[in-house]
């Protein structure tokens, strides 16, 4: 808020105005009876005070009602409830819903964009989509085809408009928008189609564009100072989104942004991480690819980089950095830090000071982790940051067309974009894990605006001489860098973790389990099946002094299409092909909020 | 399948065995009349796949998995299984005529109504799929009829120097 003094002596009019967007927000997000944000709030902890639902009474949890969304894909994210409205969104085409929940749920509006359905097959993986945002008065709604759309909360009616990329090269939206400040910041996808990644802020107010930072390319593209941009501590200097790259290919780059956003308001700096390079073919791509797979801490109001952390140099496994960045305030060695958490597709959870961007802890949060034998943690060392690659895992080593067997975790990572939770009561994380190994062959792809650009095969099992089942949900310490306690689930974990002062946690499962258990111990306390297989996140409110908690059932997303028919272990042998779990024996498609409370 | 099973069936031959006997016996899109190059072809010179006695497949099939694992897989699920999103494609490639697999794969095609949403795209200018389409294609084939199981195809034939010129002259 120093920024805000400064300012009001100046330019008082202008800042007040952005002020009150920005305060009035906080009041919402703070409110517990309310979900404002898709995060749960600006920390990404996905923390709730409520308590009326407890460890003591959850196992009388019944459905209050439910609502079907009408679209038949995988359901992401979460709906908001701001006051006595509930804003739900859908999967292409992306409908948003604004329900009364003063009067039974009726539909107060509905919003249908119009959308060229060749946007569709361009949306690698689904056409999902994690939610709408709020500020002052307005829904924010990323689509499909990447136009940002300002709806009147209270009308449905269109503020204003803007398109953020192009579909037709491959640019498209799955991800939420965080609106800080007088902006609301929004992301880009399409790593597998050779998109430049990018992070843009639009002006609340009108839509106009503020600032764009792009993952790679040349300084004044990617928003550094490369004398005060620090990477460990150090400074990034100049051209460094460019001389980790051969020629142009930075241009086609990667690095997307289609992941969660977090806000240190203090510090005001937005966190988010870029995904992976492009292609899957490391051959074609020599160099560390800076700035991929990397944690990045921004100025909200210019986009400026403070510091970044590459985590994965040189990607040869699509380990994409863009999974959520949880915000905590804890105690190391007898000192208050400010910490960011990070559960990143490679299988490490990371812990870092968010303020400087220092390295506190990696440790892998699944044990079958085997790319790597860890990260180098000597400040001195040459190699300091680094994750120390195991040569028989190395798809760069063992070159084009040879196929490397037995990494452990598969490309869609030991977690993908399902958010964990933190409980402050605990000091524990809640993580989604994916249990699945891969082989991964590379081999030679060329480049076509708009086509897929990809340039791996790759066969995914459950992790070998485990329990068989392709996920875990677990409880972590982020300042141990241990599993604290471990659920063996049968299939990945796809959906956003809840944690409550209740002492409870909230997780859905593919089968379309929504589950409770006990947040110190793991014990489940409570679990019911939904319509549909859960890949959306748990959220809770409260109304008329009721406490709900709300889920989207709706299989689909890239665990629709990798688990749908099942996986099988080619080391098997023939004779167990297709004896691991198919996703279709258990669940159809869907689309369907359910809520649930105690009975009265 | 129908084919290989009715075989099965009447003679309980080996697995092996019977796959070559579909081949020699049924006039459909599946059997190979001929070999050119690494390739196989059905008497209507339609590209098919080949499984060898000892379970060598040809190089074209070999090519197809890594190609559809690339480029198909991200929607039409592993091994042409089909997904929550996009149909079983080891299905198409049995039911759908060869010449309306390709022309589905170039141009594209679209279900929209209330209850679909599925979009193909037209895939005519990408080399990475129009290279490869016939391997995809015959792969597909193989799935569908179970000659190649799911997961990694074992032992394969060698990569001839006519498909290496080929696939040269092809990516550019």
């Amino acid at each position: 808020m120093k920024k805000l003094l400064a300012l009001t002596s100046t330019i008082a009019l202008c800042a007040a105005s952005w002020s009150s967007a920005n305060e009035a927000l906080m009041g919402e997000i703070s409110n517990p009876d309310q979900w404002a944000i898709q995060t749960g709030d600006y920390k990404n902890q996905r923390f709730s005070q409520l308590e009326q639902i407890n460890k003591d009474n959850v196992g009388d949890l019944q459905v209050a009602w439910t609502f079907s969304t009408g679209v038949l894909r995988g359901h992401e994210g979460s709906p908001l409830v701001i006051g006595d409205t509930m804003y739900l969104h859908t999967p292409f085409p992306n409908i948003v819903y604004a329900l009364d929940l003063a009067n039974d749920g009726k539909i107060k509006w509905k919003y249908e964009p119009k959308q060229d359905p060749d946007v569709i097959p361009v949306m690698c993986c689904d056409t999902v989509n994690r939610g709408v945002a709020y500020a002052d008065g307005k829904i924010f709604l990323h689509q499909a085809d990447t136009t940002v759309v300002a709806l009147n909360a209270d009308t449905g009616a269109v503020e204003w408009s803007v398109v953020n990329g192009d579909p037709s090269k491959g640019e498209t939206n799955t991800a939420t928008v965080l609106p800080v400040n007088d902006k609301v910041i929004v992301g880009i996808s399409g790593g597998e189609f050779g998109v430049r990644g990018s992070v843009t802020a639009y002006n609340m107010a009108d839509g106009s564009l503020a600032w764009r930072a792009y993952s790679m390319g040349p300084d004044s593209d990617i928003l550094v100072d490369p004398e005060t941009t620090t990477h460990l501590g150090k400074p990034v200097g100049a051209d460094s989104g460019t001389n980790t790259w051969e020629g142009d290919q930075w241009m086609i780059g990667g690095g997307t942004t289609w992941g969660w956003y977090s806000y240190d308001a203090e510090e005001n700096l937005v966190y988010y991480g870029t995904g992976n390079p492009s292609t899957w073919n490391p051959a074609q791509r020599p160099g560390d690819n800076r700035w991929s797979m990397t944690i990045m801490a921004r100025d909200a109001d210019t986009g400026m980089a403070k510091w970044f952390y590459q985590m994965t140099p040189h990607d040869e496994w699509d380990y994409d950095g863009i999974n959520e960045m949880i915000l905590t305030e804890q105690e190391i060695d007898g000192e208050m830090r400010k910490l960011l958490t990070h559960f990143d597709r490679n299988g490490l959870g990371y812990t870092m000071d968010r303020v400087t961007g220092e390295l506190l802890v990696a440790e892998p949060f699944d044990p079958v982790v085997n790319w790597t034998t860890g990260v180098d943690m000597d400040p001195e060392s040459e190699t300091y940051g680094r994750p120390a690659v195991v040569a028989q895992y190395s798809t760069e080593q063992n070159g084009e067309d040879v196929n490397s067997t037995g990494i452990c975790p598969a490309a869609l990572g030991s977690k993908d974009q399902q958010p964990a939770a933190y409980s402050p009561e605990t000091q524990l994380f809640y993580v989604p894990t994916n249990h699945v190994c891969m082989d991964y062959e590379p081999f030679r792809v060329s480049y076509t605006a708009g086509q897929p650009y990809v340039g791996a095969t790759l066969s995914m099992y459950p992790a070998p001489d485990s329990h068989g089942g392709m996920g875990n949900f677990i409880a972590w310490d982020n300042i141990a860098g241990e599993i604290k306690w471990s659920l063996p689930e049968q299939f990945s974990v796809w959906s956003g973790a809840l944690a409550t002062a209740g002492d409870i946690v909230f997780y859905g499962t593919l089968e379309g389990y929504l589950k409770a258990v006990n947040a110190e111990t793991g014990e489940e306390l409570y679990k019911f099946k939904t319509p549909s297989g859960i890949i959306g996140n748990v959220m809770t409110y409260s109304h008329g002094g009721k406490q709900y908690v709300g889920i989207l059932s709706g299989v689909g997303g890239w665990a629709g299409i990798g688990l749908a028919a099942g996986l099988t272990n080619p080391n098997d042998g023939l004779g167990a092909v297709g004896g691991y779990a198919a996703l279709s024996d258990y669940t159809a498609l869907g689309g369907q909020l359910t809520v649930f409370a105690l009975p009265n | 399948m129908k084919p290989i099973a009715s075989l099965l069936g009447a003679s309980l031959l080996a697995a092996t065995a019977s796959v070559a006997l579909a081949q020699d016996d049924t006039p459909d899109n599946i059997a190979v009349a001929y070999e050119e190059d690494g390739r196989y072809f059905t008497e209507d010179d339609v590209p098919t796949y080949n499984v060898a006695e000892d379970g060598t497949i040809d190089w074209p099939s070999y090519s197809g998995f890594r190609r559809y694992h690339s480029e198909c897989h991200v929607c039409h699920g592993p091994e042409g299984e089909g997904s929550t999103y996009a149909p079983a494609l080891k299905v198409s490639a049995i039911d759908m005529d060869y010449y309306d697999f390709y022309d589905v794969v170039v141009n594209g095609r679209q279900k929209i109504d209330a209850s679909h949403q599925s979009v193909m795209p037209a895939f005519g200018d990408n080399p990475n799929v129009m290279c490869y389409l016939n391997d995809i294609y015959v792969y597909l084939k193989a799935r569908g009829t179970d000659a190649i199981p799911r997961g990694r195809p074992g032992k394969k034939e060698k990569k001839s120097d006519v498909i290496r010129e080929d696939e040269n002259a092809c990516l550019g």
